[in-house]
């Protein structure tokens, strides 16, 4: 049934090649310049074949640059365990309070439920300036400017719509007869969620929880306006250590590299899930 | 379902009441997590009626909607509208026949298609923030190596997102790198579900190609196609991350899209109320927008549902 001939398979072929350079040079780029020296940057024309050195990792990591103009203090480490925190500690209150709110959508069809859904949907849509720039004030009223706490609770915005909505479409996708059975043997309802309904879910919510990950790690605006430098995550911090370090570009190039290594990863190991989850759950993968 | 054997017989404890309750007490939680985000959103809004900068607060006041009415002859506001507008249109007109495109080249579900697919989300999981940075360091006018593959082509001194011509397409181009990849997965997913049978009877009939795309695929797929790109809209016209990281807005006011703007109103001049009133603005359009996307969406997720 195969009618392609070798000219289009070729074209195929060619234009495929095209577009992966197009969208995975950047990354393979900005690794290299990571291994480079600021002299070997520097050279024109910019050569992929250098002496790789790691002495642009090891001063992130030691947080001690030596220049010709003296010594600098990098707090970039700080910025990777501030992500790390936020990311983990959002996603898992996120879970917490949103994989029982999805059971309750999905099973249950009460009084302003969907109004509740689509309230907690629209959330994803709305510009967040508007809530993050009054919230601003607030914060400041509150002592929550610069807290890890303050944060976490606004990280929900990312989070909480996102596993609701995934999780939901999980729950409404296995038959409620098990837990009916599982019911009428005498179980409390509790039991019957904890021990039937959230296995069942279990792909669904490990898939929502990496994603909702992905998504608190790569947020920009949110720590921008609420956190001052000891709590900036790296999408933050990046943008400060660009304007301090100034010409440490190799640096740069390796903040950069450590601070997109993880969603990368995580997004390869979790790739079967991204359809569904980016959607929303609107395709099946 | 192992645990079923540890089970214990046990009396029903739910009353009437709880059976009832049960709903809500699983999801209010969740919702008053969110509340407290509800209360700055009705906040802006009476901001957007004040007088309100931080930098005077004795003048602040009540005006009603000045605010709003002073845009109407506000060449900033016109300029950031329009900015706006073409970053969204731009963007997303560009994503959506690149990824299309994309789509249909990895359509064949073979080995390696799927490996390429696989590859190409990595752009769509790097930060946009951080994806700007890097875009700037490859076009560093000094080292950058997308300055010296353009010097090749004899544009020596082609200074991408530091010159007002070119800010746009330097921009537009991270954008484009970032997300394509979310509409190519969206528009695969989506061929990859129609139903085979319309097809093979082309394929029979000897039916060309255009002819199969344009009347047989294109219509199929039009649900995917409306989906992804409303979503894409409601995303662009918010954009902040890229040209906040990337220009700032600048050079000049070239790159003034909303919420950068606001964010400069707010921090900068701390003109709340004017910066509240522009974020209502844009809020208004998302509004319309996701309205329509949600109904879309939903329209889509019922047949997934349905044909699963």
């Amino acid at each position: 049934m195969d009618h392609t001939s070798n000219l289009e398979r070729i074209i195929r072929g060619g234009l495929i090649a095209l577009v992966l350079i197009f969208f995975l040079f950047p990354i393979f780029w900005i690794v290299l310049m990571s291994f480079q020296t600021n002299e070997t940057i520097l050279r024109i024309p910019p050569s992929i074949f250098f002496e790789p050195t790691l002495s642009n990792y090891s001063a992130l990591i030691t947080g001690k640059l030596k220049t010709t103009a003296g010594n600098l203090d990098l707090a970039f480490m700080k910025n990777l365990w501030n992500s790390v925190l936020l990311s983990t500690l959002s996603v898992a209150l996120s879970l917490i309070l949103g994989v029982p709110a999805a059971y309750a959508f999905a099973r249950f069809r009460f009084r302003l439920g969907e109004d509740i859904a689509f309230t907690l949907l629209s959330f994803r849509f709305a510009p967040p300036l508007l809530v993050l720039l009054p919230l601003s004030l607030y914060f400041k009223q509150l002592g929550l400017t610069n807290t890890y706490i303050g944060l976490i609770w606004v990280y929900q915005l990312i989070c909480l719509p996102l596993i609701l909505w995934i999780v939901r479409g999980y729950f409404e996708d296995i038959s409620p007869d098990i837990e009916h059975a599982y019911r009428i043997a005498g179980n409390s309802w509790w039991q019957t969620f904890r021990k039937i309904a959230v296995p069942l879910a279990m792909p669904g919510i490990a898939a929502a929880g990496l994603l909702a990950f992905i998504f608190a790690w790569n947020n920009f605006v949110f720590a921008l306006i609420l956190a001052s430098a000891d709590k900036q995550p790296v999408t933050v911090g990046a943008l400060a250590f660009v304007t301090a370090s100034g010409i440490q570009y190799g640096q740069i190039a390796a903040a950069i590299v450590l601070s997109i290594a993880p969603t990368l990863a995580l997004a390869l190991y979790a790739q079967r899930y991204l359809v569904e989850g980016l959607s929303l759950g609107a395709v099946k993968g | 379902m192992t645990a079923a054997a540890e089970h214990m017989p046990r009396p029903k404890t739910s009353s009437r009441f709880l059976r009832r309750s049960l709903p809500y007490l699983l999801s209010l939680p969740a919702l008053i997590v969110c509340i407290g985000i509800l209360i700055p959103f009705f906040t802006a809004v009476y901001y957007s009626l004040l007088r309100f900068r931080l930098n005077l607060p004795a003048l602040k006041g009540f005006i009603w909607f000045d605010n709003y009415l002073n845009f109407l002859t506000d060449a900033a506001f016109w300029n950031t509208v329009k900015i706006s507008l073409v970053y969204a249109g731009l963007t997303v007109g560009v994503e959506l026949l690149l990824g299309l495109g994309i789509a249909l080249l990895l359509q064949k579900p073979t080995r390696f298609n799927n490996l390429a697919s696989i590859l190409l989300l990595l752009p769509l999981m790097t930060a946009p923030a951080l994806a700007a940075l890097m875009w700037k360091l490859m076009t560093n006018p000094n080292f950058g190596i997308l300055s010296y593959l353009v010097s090749l082509l004899g544009f020596t001194n082609f200074k991408w997102a530091s010159d007002p011509s070119t800010a746009l397409l330097t921009v537009t181009l991270v954008d484009v790198w970032v997300y394509t990849p979310f509409i190519m997965i969206l528009l695969l997913a989506g061929l990859r579900s129609l139903p085979k049978a319309p097809f093979e009877a082309a394929a029979l009939d000897g039916v060309p190609r255009s002819f199969v795309f344009f009347r047989i695929t294109l219509p199929m797929l039009l649900p995917y196609i409306i989906t992804a790109s409303l979503f894409r809209l409601l995303d662009s016209i918010q954009q902040f991350d890229i040209v906040y990281s990337m220009t700032q807005g600048g050079p000049g006011d070239t790159l003034m899209v909303f919420q950068v703007q606001s964010y400069l109103e707010f921090f900068q001049y701390t003109n709340v109320g004017r910066s509240a009133a522009l974020l209502i603005v844009l809020w208004a359009i998302t509004y319309f927008l996701s309205n329509i996307f949600i109904k879309q969406w939903l329209k889509l997720r019922e047949r997934a549902h349905g044909v699963a």
